[in-house]
């Protein structure tokens, strides 16, 4: 019965949107039609309804009914609560319906409270929104049906991959889907800007906060991401340049660059066709990752999502969207008046040489990523790995922390240069440091070494616009400017440290053995079993000592059944100055009294994911500066504050 | 970006093109039948030397040289512990009873769980040597069970890459007849 309601609210709010995209229309072409008055209604109605069908799947998973196809083939009777609730979305079916649920609940969001739009933008705008969630509301109902009926039912279920079973990746899917969908309201306010023509600072601060909401979602989701394949596959490292990281990392890049050159737009009227670009691309690129990742097109870690057939239907909404976005685009951008001018030594041209950095990156990331496919075209197999991405991004990386340093510094539409004596100290402390590191650690490589270098420069040059000014009267914009570039700052930091600094060491350890790795001495106490509610698994018991510091470790090699599946259990020691990291493997063949055990000192590691917060909390400021701005007055003392800054 | 010359002209259409270009790629990629494993580069090349120690009693241990006699052979890589190599077991008993003659590598075994194994799914293998993982990526393999046929002169020429499902058994016997 939950399952039939479901699927019927469904339908309806398809059928709204459809009624949406026709009022949508219509009142744009002829504002004063009394259909205008329906596109609101409409909208908050349809994101109703899909709320109605998103919380119906979460009751059935919730009580595991088993007739239901979708919870049959990904949940179990054993599993734990929470996992089940998670089970929601973990799958192919539930993380669409969760999209078009968080989809629609925007376009009800914008419905209701966007004021600063002029009507007619805000109609077309609409009406490309629900044009957007016409094509996903096809795609689920026609092949992604997450409420269909399985008879006879089975008695037990049939699981969920193991690695998901995990608290951190029962949240990233959701959190990069709502950075996702926050980019397609950037790609529709894009669109319905194009289609009326009207690019101009009004426009700018209307999308402004959906691109700062879905970056905030974007980082936490690629930070939680990269933790979860950090201590879940065991492999030690935190970034693969895997196909799908790459999938989530082009959509956060495009959203950054857009990120800076919308507040170009908001404040200068400046960078007009560039904004709409990148609003376009950001979307493109969230478009494509879930394209990659669901058609199974490029070999990856992330192959349990994996249908041909479905990422046909993907290619084919992202051949409408894009291609449709694209050649208005290049119809209707020549008929947008040109933008203001601004010298190349401004704010303005900080944020240009920020955009252009980023974008090459990205470009860099696109090409490496879609490499093998277009080798695999010409008959070649060949894989792009870290060595590529590494190599490549870099050195465009540390160009970037340099404009990232200067362009805070300089004042809008022209500047003379002379507040940028006081980066003075942030370039000395990078120099010196520099030195140090070389003379100290020559054997930690030439970018860890400048990486780190940079890093401490930045540090210091992303307070340096806090400084001489009076704290109270400094807006929380500036506030989340600052806390952004400084958690970027450290986030590289301890890139850098990992990259540089880290040990390793492999051991087949024998009950009572002891290893010795960067100043911590590990002694396997013992080896166990233990079992959890679906696994079982071998428990490696390790007293690991550094100085009067004495802990247990618990790394584990865990067995999954309903799948069958093994994944090992890295157990990681934080501590002020890094991570030690262990894992065990089974028995080592050739001698049966061994364990393999593999361990890393990986110092200052944590710092990539508290910059990322920082990131992250930052934007968060800088969300709630605009928030509260707004109500109060649309050009308030406080954005000219930040204009003037 | 601030220069008036972007505004018409063939610049405006060039993201449309490279997209273009993206879509007719993520096309191809979609009709085109992927290989979803990989491809040992040893297919074509004679086994790397080796020679292992029985897996377990009472049946002999496995070197290269035990390929070379001019009669095309399996060589089936499992482990006791790996649930699939279970779920293949009746599929090489056919191979066998078919009159393949099928050599085994246990890898990161011990000898009376290969003697369990061998007890529960039955025995279709004439000599099993025992070996680590490292020997699994000499010959270019990846993950247990896997199945090579192997021509009279110890060449590889073909991999089979996963479970024996019923359906490859037609497939794998004409493979092992055209090496005859």
């Amino acid at each position: 019965m939950i399952a039939e309601l479901g699927l019927f609210a469904l339908w309806l709010a398809a059928a709204l949107a459809l009624l949406q995209s026709v009022v949508g229309l219509a009142s744009w072409r002829a504002a004063e039609t009394p259909l205008a008055t329906l596109v609101k209604p409409v909208a908050v109605v349809q994101g109703l309804l899909c709320l109605i069908s998103f919380f119906s799947l979460m009751w059935l998973f919730y009580v595991t009914d088993l007739s239901v196809l979708l919870v049959a083939s990904n949940s179990h009777l054993d599993k734990p609560m929470i996992f089940k609730i998670a089970g929601t979305w973990g799958n192919h079916e539930g993380s669409m319906l969760l999209w078009v649920t968080i989809l629609t609940m925007c376009g009800a969001a914008i419905a209701l409270f966007e004021k600063r739009l002029d009507k007619e933008t805000l109609s077309a705008t609409l009406f490309a929104q629900a044009l957007i969630s016409l094509g996903f509301f096809a795609f689920l109902l026609f092949s992604s049906n997450p409420f269909e009926r399985l008879n006879p039912a089975p008695p037990v279920g049939a699981g969920l991959n193991p690695l998901l079973q995990d608290i951190g990746l029962a949240f990233h899917p959701p959190t990069l889907y709502v950075g996702y969908v926050g980019l397609s309201v950037a790609f529709s306010f894009a669109l319905g800007a194009l289609l009326t023509g009207k690019i101009g600072p009004a426009f700018a601060r209307a999308m402004r906060p959906w691109v700062l909401l879905s970056w905030i979602f974007l980082t936490i989701g690629i930070a939680a991401g990269s933790y979860w394949a950090y201590y879940e596959l065991g492999w030690g490292g935190w970034w693969f340049w895997d196909p799908v990281e790459n999938a989530s990392l082009m959509p956060w890049l495009a959203a950054t660059a857009l990120l800076h050159s919308v507040a170009v737009l908001a404040v200068r009227d400046a960078l007009r066709a560039w904004t709409i670009m990148l609003a376009l691309v950001a979307f493109a690129m969230s478009m494509a990752g879930t394209f990659l990742v669901r058609s199974g097109i490029l070999t990856s870690v992330h192959a349990f999502a994996v249908d041909p057939e479905r990422g046909a239907f993907i290619l084919g909404l992202l051949v409408i969207y894009v291609g449709g976005a694209l050649a208005l685009f290049a119809l209707r951008i020549g008929s947008v008046r040109e933008g203001k001018q601004f010298a190349l030594l401004s704010r303005e041209g900080g944020i240009v040489a920020n955009n252009i950095f980023l974008s090459v990156i990205l470009a860099i990331v696109l090409v490496g990523t879609l490499w093998p496919l277009a080798a695999e075209a010409m008959g070649d197999q060949i894989s792009v790995g870290p060595p590529y991405f590494n190599r490549a991004t870099v050195p465009i990386g540390l160009l970037l922390m340099i404009a990232l340093a200067v362009g805070p510094m300089l004042r809008w539409r022209t500047d003379d240069g002379a507040r940028l004596r006081r980066l003075i100290v942030p370039a000395a402390t990078a120099v010196i440091l520099c030195i140090l590191l070389f003379v100290q650690w020559p054997e930690a490589g030439f970018f860890p070494i400048l990486a780190l270098a940079l890093a401490a420069g930045l540090a210091v040059a992303s307070l340096l616009p806090l400084v001489g000014r009076n704290m109270l009267r400094i807006p929380l914009m500036t506030w989340g400017m600052v806390l952004a570039h400084f958690g970027l700052a450290v986030s590289i930091a301890g890139m850098a440290t990992e990259s540089g600094w880290s040990s390793e060491r492999l051991a087949a350890m024998r009950v009572g053995d002891e290893a010795k790795i960067a100043g911590w001495t590990v002694k396997l106490d013992m080896v166990k079993p233990v079992a959890g509610d679906n696994w079982v698994a071998i428990e490696g018991r390790m007293a690991v000592q550094r100085g009067d510091d004495k802990e247990q470790m618990k790394p584990q090699a865990r067995q999954f059944f309903d799948p069958v599946q093994q994944t090992s259990e890295a157990a990681l020691l934080t501590r002020w100055d890094g991570q030690l990291y262990a894992v065990i493997a089974p028995v080592d063949a050739q001698n049966y009294d061994r364990w393999q055990v593999r361990l890393w000192w990986k110092p200052f590691v944590t710092l990539i994911w508290y910059g990322a917060g920082l990131i992250a909390l930052g934007g968060l400021l800088a969300l709630i500066g605009r928030a509260q701005l707004f109500p109060r007055r649309r050009s308030s003392t406080a954005e000219s504050e930040w204009a003037r800054a | 970006m601030t220069g008036g010359s972007t505004r018409s002209g063939w610049l405006i259409w060039l993201p449309l093109a490279v997209f273009a270009f993206l879509g007719g790629m993520f096309l191809y990629g979609l009709t085109d039948p992927k290989d979803e494993y990989v491809r040992s580069r040893m297919i074509g090349q004679p086994l790397p030397a080796f020679s292992f120690p029985a897996a377990t009693d009472g049946i002999a241990g496995l070197s290269n040289k035990d390929f070379t006699d001019g009669k095309p052979r399996m060589l089936n890589i499992f482990g006791s512990w790996c649930v699939p190599c279970k779920a293949e077991a009746p599929m090489l008993e056919q191979l066998h009873e078919a009159g393949v003659e099928i050599h085994a590598i246990a890898v990161n075994d011990k000898p009376e769980n290969v003697a369990t194994f061998l007890a529960e799914h039955g025995n279709p293998f004439t000599r099993i040597g025992a070996a680590d993982m490292a020997f699994q990526v000499q010959l270019g393999s990846s993950g247990v069970p896997e199945t090579f046929i192997i021509d009279g002169k110890g060449r590889i020429v073909h991999q089979h890459i996963g479970d024996i499902r019923p359906e490859h058994v037609e497939g794998l016997l004409d493979r092992w007849k055209a090496a005859q």
